[in-house]
């Protein structure tokens, strides 16, 4: 009998496209939406990521998240060091400056300041140049979209091209020079500013006169140390917060969904998407039912059981609800492929396909248990009727 | 009973409820008709023919009286046992055909079949040589959508006989065809689908196909007012 239903239902293939379409989009919109919810939520902790070597951030007791910088004194660094279980601790400044390019204009940058010795905390990736080149006099590097884009040059002629910034180009930071030395890949930072490393000491040049310039103390801790133990001794010992790369992560990230608008409109776009997708698909397989109605009570005069014609109208269901997830799913994926290259921010993990998938079945499960009510309700008898 | 009665109603009333206001479609009903036969059921609209077909064809449950069926009280049927009944020994004809659209004439042919438990390809091959016996030999591969009142009738004739089921029920199998169809389609339910072991009950109020009925009952207001044995005798 299943394919005496899956022939009745492609046998329309108008409301056969209509529901599959409503559930495309349904999962199009389950799936892409919260892609880029978790891409932007993804890019408030990108910072965190990108430094890897670390197992604890030390920052002010009132920091609340990564880019909430309240400056430490220098000597919290050597206090840190001083703590048993800890392997390292090297500084780290990060500072909003202002750029002046090449034009006269200003462009804020995100400066990381590294340690001038071991250069911890550095890009993930080097495109060009080395990380050592930041020893050289008034050396940065620059992340490469900001320099192709914010940190651009300008035509030469009026209205022409920007040039890339590139290396042996030079900036001036907060009227210091700064001379490119390298170019660095970094994952999107939520405030999208160009990202310019240079040495710690450099750093606190660059950076306006302050009392204390510190932001974070990397530490790295001993082999086999509990990390939730050592990072307990540093808060008690020196009553600055101390928190583990993912619970940094989760400090952000939680700040962004308690402080922001961000989850409340993605939310709102998901719950649209759903009951959109759910009042497409839904009345549209519900109608090809009841416009079934009397083929199935023929199905049901000759013989055909409840149970048969339920099975039957769950087959159409899954049929639909797998090729419009499928479609959904597919055209999502496309679209992150083709942003990769953007500033748009696009994360698609595996769970989202589960979150999606759970979305549409829901959907599919819905519209049939209706189908079916109607179905079972059916007296054969209606065959007769002209 | 008599050992050659195929359907026995006895007293079979039906009253349905339309919203609040009782509507008696089967007043006290009582009816035989014998192996081998073809009964025709015959009456104005609203005289109760189709409920009485769906009662004896099992789809619709009398409030009063019995009706067996090939020795069966359907109404003391299980509802399983009832499904099994109906796929294994009714066949039906419907005024409007009721194909399946998507189906072609051989699947449409086949459904009985497949329902009985019958493998797709085996009902297939089986429900083609049907049409072939019908006449459709050539369009066992056509969609109801192609082919013409008068053959998709055939289709729904060849589906009600594929089973080989020994009670067929039809319900104004003419009424939607002209008269030489119409004439062509009882030719046919009278010297393919007619045997011994079958019986045949078809409601309509088409007089131009009286002379194919062994027995006419002639029905009003839900009373069967006589049978007779020709259309001469109404």
């Amino acid at each position: 009998m299943y394919h005496i239903a899956l022939k009745m239902l492609m046998g329309d293939r108008g409301k056969y496209l209509g529901i599959v379409m409503g559930l495309t989009f349904a999962s199009l919109i389950m799936t892409q939406q919260p892609a880029i919810f978790l891409g932007l939520m993804t890019r408030t902790f990108s910072f965190i990521s990108d430094v890897g070597l670390p197992d604890i951030w030390v920052m002010d007791s009132k920091v609340q998240f990564v880019d909430d910088i309240k400056p430490l004194q220098d000597t919290e660094l050597y206090r840190v060091r001083g703590i048993s279980g800890v392997e390292w601790a090297m500084p780290m400044y990060k500072g909003m400056l202002k750029a002046r390019l090449a034009d006269g204009t200003f462009q804020t940058c995100i400066v990381i300041g590294l340690d001038d010795a071991t250069l911890i905390g550095g890009p993930p990736v080097m495109l060009q140049g080395k990380l050592e080149d930041l020893r050289r006099s008034d050396a940065v590097i620059v992340d490469i979209d900001g320099a192709k884009d914010k940190l651009a040059k300008p035509s030469a002629t009026p209205g022409g091209k920007t040039k890339p910034l590139q290396i042996g180009d030079d900036l001036e930071l907060n009227d210091r020079r700064a001379i490119v030395v390298g170019m660095s890949k970094v994952s999107r930072t939520f405030q999208a500013q160009p990202v310019v490393y240079t040495t710690y000491s450099r750093a606190k040049n660059y950076a306006p006169r302050e009392r204390k310039l510190l932001s974070f103390v990397l530490v790295k801790a001993k082999k086999g140390q509990d990390l939730a133990q050592l990072t307990k001794r540093i808060r008690e010992t020196t009553g600055l917060a101390a928190y583990t790369s993912s619970e940094f992560k989760d400090l952000t990230y939680r700040y962004f969904m308690k402080n922001t608008g961000i989850p409340i409109n993605f939310g709102i776009s998901v719950t649209l998407g759903f009951i959109v997708g759910a009042a497409i698909a839904g009345q549209t397989f519900y109608n090809f039912t009841l416009e079934n109605l009397r083929q199935f009570g023929v199905l049901k005069a000759m013989g055909t059981s409840n149970w048969v014609l339920l099975k039957m109208i769950l087959l159409q269901a899954i049929l639909v609800g797998s090729i419009g997830y499928g479609l959904g799913v597919g055209l999502t994926a496309l679209f992150g492929y083709s942003m990769r290259n953007t500033i748009l921010a696009f994360r698609f993990p595996w769970q989202l396909l589960i979150f999606s998938g759970a979305g549409i079945s829901l959907i599919c499960v819905f519209a049939a248990i209706i189908s079916i009510l109607k179905v079972i309700r059916l007296e054969p008898a209606v065959v007769f009727k002209g | 009973m008599e050992s050659n009665t195929a359907v026995s109603c006895r007293n079979v009333v039906k009253v349905y409820d339309t919203g609040g206001q009782k509507v008696t479609a089967l007043n006290d009903i009582d009816l035989e008709i014998r192996m081998g036969e073809l009964m025709m059921l015959v009456g104005p609209s609203g005289c109760g023919k189709t409920t009485l077909i769906s009662v004896i064809a099992g789809i619709l449950d009398q409030d009063e009286g019995s009706c067996e069926v090939f020795g069966k009280n359907l109404l003391t049927l299980r509802n399983h046992e009832k499904l099994d009944f109906r796929a294994k020994n009714i066949g039906f004809v419907f005024q409007a055909y009721n194909l399946l659209p998507s189906l072609t004439a051989a699947e449409n042919v086949s459904v009985p079949l497949i329902i009985n438990g019958m493998k797709r390809v085996e009902a297939e091959r089986k429900a083609s040589q049907l049409l072939e016996q019908v006449g459709l030999g050539e369009r066992t591969a056509s969609l109801p959508s192609q082919l013409s009142g008068g053959q998709q009738q055939r289709v729904a004739i060849a589906r009600a006989l594929v089973h080989d089921p020994r009670l067929i029920v039809c319900d104004e199998p003419t009424s939607a065809l002209d008269h030489e169809t119409g004439h062509t389609v009882m030719e046919l339910l009278k010297d393919v689908a007619l045997h011994k072991d079958r019986v045949l009950v078809i409601v309509t109020h088409d007089a131009r196909i009286f002379n194919f009925a062994d027995r006419i009952a002639a029905m009003d207001d839900g009373h069967i007012l006589k049978v007779v044995n020709s259309a001469a005798q109404l």
